[in-house]
C-alpha cells in the first residue's frame, strides 16, 4: 500500500491536540476528531460552534494550499507554538482573525502570547514541524477526508451542516 | 452508460490541451495516467477535488503517475479555472464536438450536458487499470482511492 492509500482513522495519541474542557468521568479518548485548516471560513464557523458547545475535541491539520494559501503556514505556526506549550492559545488566535495570516501577523501573535519569537519563527520553518503538519494531512487523506472541516466521531465520518461562509 | 472498466483498452479520443494542441490515446502510451473527469469548472465540488489532488501531486509523481483534469469546458474556461485555483494540474478540454471523449469513456451525463465525476487509471500500455464513477456529481472521491488503485497495479 502506498503512503496515501486508504487506512483507518488513527486513534488519538499523545501528540494529538485536545481542546476544550474534559468532561469529568468521560472516556478521555472518546472525543470528536476534527480535520480543519485555519484559513477555511467553514472551519472557523465550526470552531466557534465547538467553543460555544463547551465540549472537548481533537484538532488535526488539513491544509490545502491551492485553496487556502496561508493554511500551511498557519498550521506550522500552531505547531511551533505547541513546542513552547502554547498550541491552544495560538489555535484560538488564528481562528480569531483569519484575515491576518501573513508572516508579520504570525509573529505578532507569537509576541502577544509571550513566546520566544525567534525560536517560534525557526520552529515553524523546521522539518520537524512541517512533518508534524504533514502527518495530520496524510492521516486525513488516508481516512478519506476530502474537504474541511471534516469531523469523525467514534472513528466514523459525521456529516455536519454549516451555513454558507 | 457507465465508465470504461478495468481491462478495456482506452478508446480513441481527442482532447485539447491549453494551447489547443491535440491530446490523444498516443499521449497515454508509456506513462501511467489518471484522468479526472469533472462536471464543471468553477463549481464547488470540482474546486475542492482539484485543490485536494494538487496537494498530492508529488506523491502521485513518486508513483510514476501523471494526473489530468478533463471536462467539457472550453480551453479558455479551463485556463481561467486553473489560474483561479492556482493549480498545476493540466486541463484537457472536451468542448467540441462536445462530450465526444466523455461519451467514449462512458462518463457523459446527457441530462446535465457534462461529464459525471469519474476517475480512470490507465497503464503505460493504454489499458484501463481501474476506474471509478460517483453515484452523483456531488460525490468527491478521496485521493486515497487513487493511491489504492496505484498500489493494486500488477507488477511491471
Amino acid at each position: 500500500m502506498s503512503g496515501l492509500g486508504s487506512a483507518p482513522l488513527p486513534p488519538l495519541d499523545a501528540d494529538d491536540h485536545l481542546l476544550g474542557p474534559a468532561t469529568p468521568g468521560a472516556d478521555p479518548t472518546d472525543v470528536a476528531i476534527v480535520y480543519a485548516d485555519y484559513e477555511c471560513p467553514y472551519c472557523a464557523v465550526l470552531h466557534a460552534r465547538l467553543v460555544r458547545g463547551g465540549g472537548r475535541w481533537a484538532f488535526r491539520h488539513f491544509p490545502v494550499r491551492s485553496k487556502h494559501p496561508r493554511a500551511w503556514a498557519a498550521a506550522c505556526a500552531a505547531e511551533a507554538a505547541a513546542l513552547q506549550g502554547a498550541f491552544e492559545p495560538m489555535h484560538m488566535a488564528l481562528f480569531a482573525d483569519q484575515a491576518r495570516l501573513e508572516d508579520p501577523h504570525l509573529w505578532a501573535r507569537a509576541e502577544r502570547l509571550g513566546l520566544d519569537v525567534a525560536r517560534f519563527d525557526a520552529d515553524r520553518r523546521s522539518e520537524a514541524v512541517q512533518a508534524r503538519v504533514r502527518r495530520d494531512f496524510t492521516s486525513g487523506v488516508r481516512a478519506g477526508v476530502v474537504t474541511t472541516p471534516t469531523v469523525f466521531e467514534h472513528g466514523r465520518m459525521r456529516p455536519i451542516a454549516l451555513p454558507d461562509a | 452508460m457507465s465508465v470504461v472498466a478495468a481491462g478495456a483498452p482506452v478508446p480513441d479520443f481527442v482532447l485539447r490541451r491549453h494551447d489547443f494542441s491535440r491530446f490523444t490515446k498516443d499521449d497515454l502510451l508509456g506513462q501511467t495516467t489518471v484522468l479526472v473527469f469533472y462536471p464543471n469548472a468553477f463549481s464547488p465540488v470540482c474546486t475542492d477535488q482539484l485543490n485536494l489532488y494538487e496537494e498530492v501531486l508529488a506523491e502521485l509523481a513518486a508513483q510514476g503517475a501523471t494526473l489530468y483534469g478533463v471536462s467539457c469546458d472550453s480551453v479558455w474556461a479551463q485556463k481561467a479555472f486553473k489560474e483561479q485555483l492556482g493549480i498545476t494540474i493540466e486541463q484537457l478540454s472536451d468542448f467540441e464536438p462536445k462530450g465526444a471523449t466523455c461519451r467514449a469513456f462512458g462518463v457523459y451525463f446527457e441530462k446535465g450536458g457534462m461529464p459525471t465525476r469519474a476517475l480512470v487509471l490507465i497503464g503505460p500500455d493504454g489499458v484501463v487499470q481501474w476506474s471509478w464513477e460517483g453515484e452523483h456529481p456531488g460525490v468527491l472521491p478521496g485521493a486515497n482511492l487513487i493511491f489504492d488503485a496505484l498500489a493494486a497495479r500488477p507488477a511491471a
